[in-house]
């Protein structure tokens, strides 16, 4: 079987490009019928990246589930980043890694190599987290697509909620954005190298460092910034409460997606993100490609953090560390006419 | 000259990269008619067309089927009719209505004027056209269908006067399937290639359509 031919329908613009729009979603979840249960402190109704439930008064369990198609043409690397990924939603809620199960759908005449790629790609992820693989599910499936199921444990009062934040509080971002765009620029041949190692490096990182660093600080808020992008998340984050104020030119970002978006390398999910902010977001004096950086859908995204303004320098510094570009991007503020503004240079 | 691409089935942003290859090597007053089939698809092309400042268009051709029109840069002075000017601003991206309300179409389904001596009624249609020329108030619209679709093509005695019709705003839109059913789809001369669906919707929200 011709090799080439395998990779590029492996690889058809897959990660977190590939989430359902949020409009979408948020429209069906409407429908389901939600169940109570004092133990389960957080559930689906804050629009948080995992579920915490109370087993003791000093003890909790996080449980997680991502997966999805590749963003990369190589099977060890999507592997590697596909777990990331997935473990990083422990990582926003504070926790740490345990147990996981990997989740795989792949091709039945496919060369089962490739899936073990994938699958050692992964395991070492969740070996440097920590935790321990202890099984899976596979099914036969047309496309290839894989994540973990991850459980972790975390102190019932030490959860970083991902809708707490409070006025005045600054908002770190411990990881470059563009890595959708640069996934896509990469997908139909005109992405440098360069631009990708950087992309991989990010994705490929875990959120263990950047989890454990913020720890030590007053931190009101935590997520991950994935699919719905970072004026997604951040959106989220702000709730009904508060507004923020962005500053375009301390946002991290791999400096190819600039050029890039310019490019029109955008992805449907792109698209979706910026129509369901429609309104919300004002942009004073941002270019169009920073805009297209600043709704681009993240594979295993940096930690966004909302904590309290005199932390706000310590954290950065110590975060700045950690070696990936990263950035104290605006602060949060008092509600106002729109949920998040720009502010452009 | 009009470029047809046929993006469907293809993932985002594959019809963004092809549309822009041809508007690369596209001749002035060149169209880009790209199909897709998802609205997002639709918004990504409008969305390239605002940052480069070329108007543009889009219709609904059925479920999962949708055109978007972008009109490459014209001749230095030229302005492109449409719906959506290039100066407007990016609010705009997701909002082009294709409805245009108060607007003049004239229509020509025939290669002639009038009943009686087809001699006589192509005398006649050449004049009409001619005259059409030089009234003070052009008309937004020509759509010609059935036999009119040969005064767009070439051969035509009234070449001259649509083109000149054309040069001066007048969007000059000739049926497709007309064009196709007398063989003279690679013959058309002047103007745009169009549908049903438009023809209907040009005819539907004119607020004067005139016949001769």
């Amino acid at each position: 079987m011709d090799n080439r031919k395998d990779e590029i329908v492996f690889c058809r613009g897959g990660g977190c490009t590939a989430k359902l729009g949020p409009g979408m979603l948020g429209k069906v979840l409407e429908q389901i019928p939600r169940m109570k249960d004092s133990n389960l402190l957080i559930g689906y109704d804050s629009s948080d990246d995992g579920a915490v439930y109370k087993l003791r008064e000093d003890l909790a369990v996080v449980q997680t589930l991502d997966f999805f198609p590749p963003m990369v043409e190589d099977p060890y690397i999507f592997g590697q980043i596909a777990a990331a990924n997935a473990l990083s939603d422990i990582y926003a809620m504070g926790g740490d890694v345990k147990t996981a199960l990997n989740i795989v759908c792949f091709p039945e005449n496919w060369d089962l190599n490739i899936l073990g790629k994938i699958m050692l790609g992964g395991s070492e992820k969740v070996k440097e987290a920590g935790g321990i693989l202890a099984g899976g599910h596979s099914i036969a499936d047309q496309e290839v697509k894989y994540g973990l199921s991850v459980l972790g444990t975390i102190h019932p009062d030490k959860v970083f909620a991902n809708n707490q934040c409070r006025e005045g509080d600054r908002l770190i971002l411990t990881k470059p954005l563009g890595t959708g765009i640069i996934c896509t620029a990469n997908r139909i041949g005109e992405a440098s190298e360069e631009a990708l190692d950087q992309a991989v490096r990010s994705m490929t990182t875990l959120n263990k460092y950047a989890s454990e660093t913020i720890r030590k600080y007053r931190v009101h808020g935590c997520t991950d910034v994935t699919g719905f992008g970072l004026l997604g998340h951040l959106n989220e984050m702000l709730g009904d409460v508060f507004s923020a104020v962005l500053y375009s030119d301390r946002v991290p970002y791999i400096k190819e997606a600039f050029a890039y978006a310019g490019e029109f390398f955008l992805t449907g999910a792109a698209q979706r993100n910026r129509n369901h902010m429609e309104g919300q977001v004002e942009f004073q004096n941002v270019p169009f490609e920073m805009e297209e950086i600043l709704f681009d859908p993240q594979t295993s995204g940096g930690l966004l953090v909302s904590l309290a303004p005199e932390d706000g320098e310590a954290c950065l510094e110590d975060i700045k560390k950690l070696g990936l570009p990263c950035g104290m991007i605006g602060t949060v503020v008092k509600k106002r006419e729109k949920k998040i503004y720009v502010k452009g240079d | 000259m009009i470029h047809y691409i046929d993006a469907r089935g293809k993932q985002c942003p594959i019809p963004v990269v092809e549309t822009k290859k041809v508007l690369a090597h596209g001749a002035p007053g060149d169209i880009i008619e790209t199909a897709v089939d998802n609205e997002i698809a639709v918004q990504n092309l409008e969305k390239m067309a605002v940052q480069k400042k070329l108007a543009y268009e889009h219709r609904t051709e059925g479920e999962r089927h949708y055109i978007v029109r972008i009109f490459a840069p014209g001749k230095e002075g030229e302005t492109q009719e449409t719906s959506s000017g290039p100066d407007t601003g990016r609010e705009n991206v997701c909002r082009c209505n294709p409805v245009e309300t108060g607007k003049t179409v004239v229509v020509l389904s025939s290669d002639k004027m009038g009943e009686g001596d087809s001699a006589l009624g192509a005398v006649l249609m050449k004049g009409f056209i001619y005259a059409l020329t030089s009234q003070e108030v052009l008309p937004d619209t020509i759509l010609l269908y059935n036999n009119g679709a040969k005064l767009s093509t070439e051969g035509s005695d009234s070449l001259e006067d649509l083109k000149l019709l054309e040069s001066q705003g007048v969007e000059i839109l000739t049926c497709g399937t007309c064009l196709n059913y007398y063989g003279l789809t690679e013959k058309l001369a002047v103007g745009a290639v169009t549908n049903m669906y438009d023809i209907c919707a040009k005819m539907m929200n004119a607020e004067k359509v005139v016949k001769p």
